[in-house]
C-alpha cells in the first residue's frame, strides 16, 4: 500500500474537506491516515487550528485510539485476532508463530518494511475462527500453513 | 437470462473463499447475485441456486469444486456431494424464528426492489400513519429490550427522548460490535442494511429526531462500505424523507461500544465514559436528547411496526420478549447465527444446535456475552437464554455471543486475559478499571507461578469487588464476571499451580 509523501497543502485540503462536519476530529484523522499512512506530527497543530482545539486536546485524541499510527506501517498490514473466540481455536499459538516467523513483536514492522503485525480484538469472524485480516481482506479458518502462505505472499 | 445463482458477500464467507468461488463461476460465464450470509458458517461458502421448486443450496464450496458442480447440473439443482437441499430445510435454519434476520442471506443487500419484495418498508409505512406517542407505545408494548447487552426497554428510552423538548434531537446507532463471539450487527449491516435504515427512520419519526449517525467499528470495513452505499441508495430513492443519516467510523477502541463513550467519540473527543446522569436521552450527542440503540434493536423495530407489538411479544419468556439473534462461535462444530425466541437453554444451543466442539473434544466452558461475560461450565447448561436467568447465575447474555472452549482450555489464562483486555481497553477515567485491571494481571500471574495461592486468590476476589462496585461503566464493572466465574467453576486451574523450582 503506497502512501503519499507528506505535503502540507495536501494535509490542509484534507482537513478543510472535513472541518465543517460536526465532531470532525475522527473523520479528519482517518482521512489523513488514509493518505499518509499515519497521522503525521506536523498535521496535529494544523487540525487543532482548524477545529479551534488545543494541541494537547488533539494529542489526547490521537493517542487514545489504537488505530491511529504515528509512523506509516509496512507495505502489508497483517492483523491477527487475539480475542476469545479465536483463542478457543488456537489463536495464541498462531500469534506466537507469526511473531517468530517475522522476527517482530506485536505492533512492530519487519526491518525490511515488508509486514506490520497488529493485534486486533475481534473481526466479527468468530464462527470461522481463527481469523485475520491482511491489507483489509478478511481471512478465516486460519492455520499455520495458511498463515505461512499469507506471510509468504506479502512481499 | 436472469441471474439465478446466489453467493454470499458477507465478510466471514469471503474470509473462507466466497469471492474465489464467485470468480470461478464468472470465469465459466455464470454471474451471481451477491447476498449476505444465512449464518450457517460451517457451510460457507454456501451457494444457492433458484430452481422451479425453490432455492437449492450447496456447500461448503471451494473454487475447485465449481467445474464439477456445473457438470453435475448445479444450475438445475442437480445432484452433487455438496448438495444440501433447500436451505430452509437444513435443521439449523429450520429450528429458527427469523424476524430480524428474515431477509439476511436471501436478498441482494443493496436492492431496494428485493427489500420491498421481501416485506421491507411495511413498518415505516405504518409508522407514517401513526402519532409519535403511538409508535413509541407500540415499541414499548412489544417488550423489545436493548440488544447491545444492557437489556434496557427500548420503548422507555424512546419515550424519554420524545418527552424531552429540544430543537435538535439525534438517533445514534451503536454499531461498535466489539465483543468477541458476536457478529450479528455485522451480518445485518452487510446483508440487510435497509432494515437498519428503516428502523432508524422510524425512531426519528417517533421521537422527533431529524439526524442520525451509525457509529461502525473500523474492524468492519465491508459493513461501512455497504451501509454507506445503502444510505446513498435510500436517500436517492426518497426513502429517508427529511431524515439525515450518516456513517461514522470508530478507531479501534473497544470502550466506544459503551454508549456515553461512543457519544464522546462521535463528538470528536477521546472515547471516555461520561458519568450518568444526565442520561443520553436527556443530554446525549452534543448535549441534545439522543436515542442510542444497538444495531439489532433498531433493525428489529420494522418487524414490530409491521406485524404489531403483540406478534413480537408472543415470542420469548418472562421479561425477555421476542427473538434474539444468538451467535454460536469459537470452538463449535456448527457455528453461526441462530435467531430464536428467548427461553432455549444453553445446553440445547451448544450441544444440539451447535453440535459440540469443532475439535471433537468435550466442551469444558462457554463464555456467554462477550469478554465481559461469565464462563459457564456444563453444570449450568440448563440455564435458559433469558436476561434474568443469566443474571440470577452471575452471568449475562450481553449481545448474544456464545464462545465455546474444549477441555484443553486453561481457565486461569482466560481470567488473566479478561484483566489484560480490560487494561488494554480501559478509557482511563476511573481508577478501579484503569489501575485495577493491571493489578489483576499481576496477581493472576502470581497465582500462575504458584505463589501464595490462597492469599492471592482472596486478593483477586477483593479486587473484583472493587472493580464491580467502583467502576463507572460495564468495562470495569463486568470484567469480574469472567474472572470470578473462572475461579468459582474451575478452581482446579488456580489451585493446582506449582511454585517454580528454586534454582
Amino acid at each position: 500500500m503506497p502512501f503519499e509523501a507528506w505535503e502540507e497543502q495536501r494535509a490542509q485540503d484534507i482537513i478543510a474537506a472535513h472541518a465543517g462536519e460536526s465532531g470532525a476530529t475522527l473523520p479528519i484523522l482517518h482521512a489523513l491516515q488514509e493518505a499518509f499512512g499515519c497521522v503525521p506530527e506536523a498535521a496535529v497543530p494544523m487540525i487543532a487550528d482548524a477545529l479551534n482545539l488545543s494541541r494537547a486536546e488533539l494529542h489526547g485524541v490521537v493517542t487514545f485510539y489504537h488505530d491511529f499510527r504515528r509512523a506509516p506501517p509496512g507495505r502489508h498490514v497483517l492483523k491477527l485476532c487475539r480475542a476469545e473466540a479465536c483463542q478457543s481455536m488456537g489463536a495464541d499459538g498462531l500469534g506466537a508463530h507469526a511473531c517468530a516467523r517475522l522476527g517482530i513483536g506485536w505492533g512492530e514492522t519487519t526491518f525490511d518494511g515488508r509486514v506490520t503485525l497488529d493485534p486486533v480484538y475481534c473481526l466479527g469472524l468468530c464462527a470461522t475462527a481463527p481469523s485475520a485480516m491482511i491489507d483489509g481482506r478478511p481471512v478465516g479458518r486460519l492455520n499455520q500453513s495458511r498463515l505461512d502462505a499469507l506471510i509468504e505472499a506479502a512481499q | 437470462m436472469t441471474t439465478r445463482l446466489f453467493i454470499p458477500k458477507d465478510s466471514a464467507a469471503v474470509a473462507v473463499g466466497a469471492d474465489d468461488v464467485a470468480r470461478a463461476f464468472a470465469a465459466r460465464g455464470i454471474d451471481a447475485i451477491r447476498t449476505g450470509s444465512r449464518g450457517l458458517y460451517w457451510l460457507e461458502p454456501m451457494i444457492e441456486v433458484e430452481t422451479p421448486e425453490g432455492r437449492i443450496a450447496y456447500g461448503p464450496v471451494a473454487p475447485e469444486d465449481v467445474a464439477g458442480l456445473i457438470a453435475a447440473g448445479v444450475m438445475e439443482g442437480g445432484d452433487h456431494a455438496l448438495r444440501l437441499g433447500k436451505p430452509e430445510d437444513i435443521p439449523f435454519l429450520k429450528r429458527q424464528t427469523r424476524l430480524t434476520f428474515a431477509r439476511c442471506g436471501i436478498v441482494d443487500p443493496l436492492s431496494l426492489d428485493h427489500y420491498r419484495r421481501y416485506g421491507g418498508f411495511k413498518g415505516l409505512e405504518r409508522a407514517r400513519t401513526m402519532a409519535q406517542a403511538a409508535i413509541v407505545e407500540e415499541v414499548t408494548q412489544s417488550g423489545l429490550r436493548g440488544r447491545g447487552g444492557a437489556g434496557f426497554p427500548t420503548g422507555i428510552k424512546w419515550k424519554t427522548v420524545l418527552d424531552t423538548p429540544a430543537e435538535q434531537k439525534y438517533i445514534v446507532c451503536n454499531a461498535d460490535e466489539g465483543d468477541s463471539g458476536t457478529f450479528a450487527d455485522r451480518m445485518i449491516m452487510e446483508g440487510d442494511p435497509f432494515v437498519l435504515i428503516e428502523g432508524m427512520v422510524i425512531a426519528g419519526l417517533a421521537t422527533g429526531a431529524s439526524e442520525g449517525f451509525i457509529y461502525i467499528r473500523s474492524e468492519y470495513p465491508a459493513a461501512v462500505e455497504t451501509m454507506q452505499a445503502a444510505i446513498r441508495i435510500a436517500h436517492e430513492a426518497g426513502c429517508l424523507g427529511d431524515f439525515d443519516l450518516k456513517v461514522r467510523v470508530g478507531a479501534g477502541a473497544y470502550v466506544c461500544g459503551e454508549e456515553t463513550s461512543l457519544l464522546e467519540s462521535l463528538e470528536g473527543k477521546r472515547g471516555q465514559v461520561r458519568a450518568k446522569p444526565p442520561l443520553p436521552a436527556h443530554k446525549g450527542l452534543f448535549g441534545r436528547p439522543t436515542v442510542i440503540n444497538n444495531v439489532i434493536s433498531l433493525a428489529t423495530v420494522p418487524v414490530i411496526l409491521a406485524e404489531g407489538a403483540a406478534f413480537f411479544r408472543d415470542f420469548g419468556m418472562g421479561r425477555s420478549r421476542g427473538t434474539m439473534p444468538i451467535q454460536l462461535a469459537g470452538n463449535i462444530r456448527h457455528g453461526g447465527l441462530f435467531e430464536t425466541a428467548f427461553g432455549v437453554t444453553l445446553g440445547e444451543l451448544v450441544d444440539e444446535i451447535g453440535g459440540g466442539t469443532a475439535t471433537g473434544r468435550p466442551v469444558r466452558a462457554v463464555q456467554v456475552g462477550g469478554p465481559l461475560g461469565a464462563y459457564f461450565p456444563r453444570d449450568l447448561f440448563d440455564t435458559p437464554f433469558d436476561y434474568e436467568a443469566f443474571t440470577a447465575r452471575d452471568g449475562l447474555i450481553g449481545h448474544g455471543g456464545i464462545v465455546v472452549f474444549d477441555d484443553t482450555v486453561d481457565m486461569l489464562r482466560q481470567a488473566r486475559f479478561a484483566m489484560e483486555f480490560c487494561a488494554i481497553e480501559s478509557c482511563g477515567k476511573c481508577t478501579p478499571c484503569r489501575i485495577g485491571s493491571t493489578r489483576g494481571v499481576e496477581v493472576l500471574d502470581r497465582i500462575a507461578a504458584g505463589e501464595k495461592i490462597d492469599a492471592n486468590t482472596a486478593l483477586i476476589e477483593d479486587l473484583c469487588n472493587t472493580l464491580k462496585f467502583g467502576s463507572l461503566c460495564a468495562l470495569g464493572g463486568f470484567t469480574p464476571y469472567p474472572v470470578m466465574s473462572a475461579l468459582r467453576f474451575f478452581p482446579d486451574d488456580f489451585t493446582s499451580r506449582q511454585p517454580a523450582q528454586a534454582a
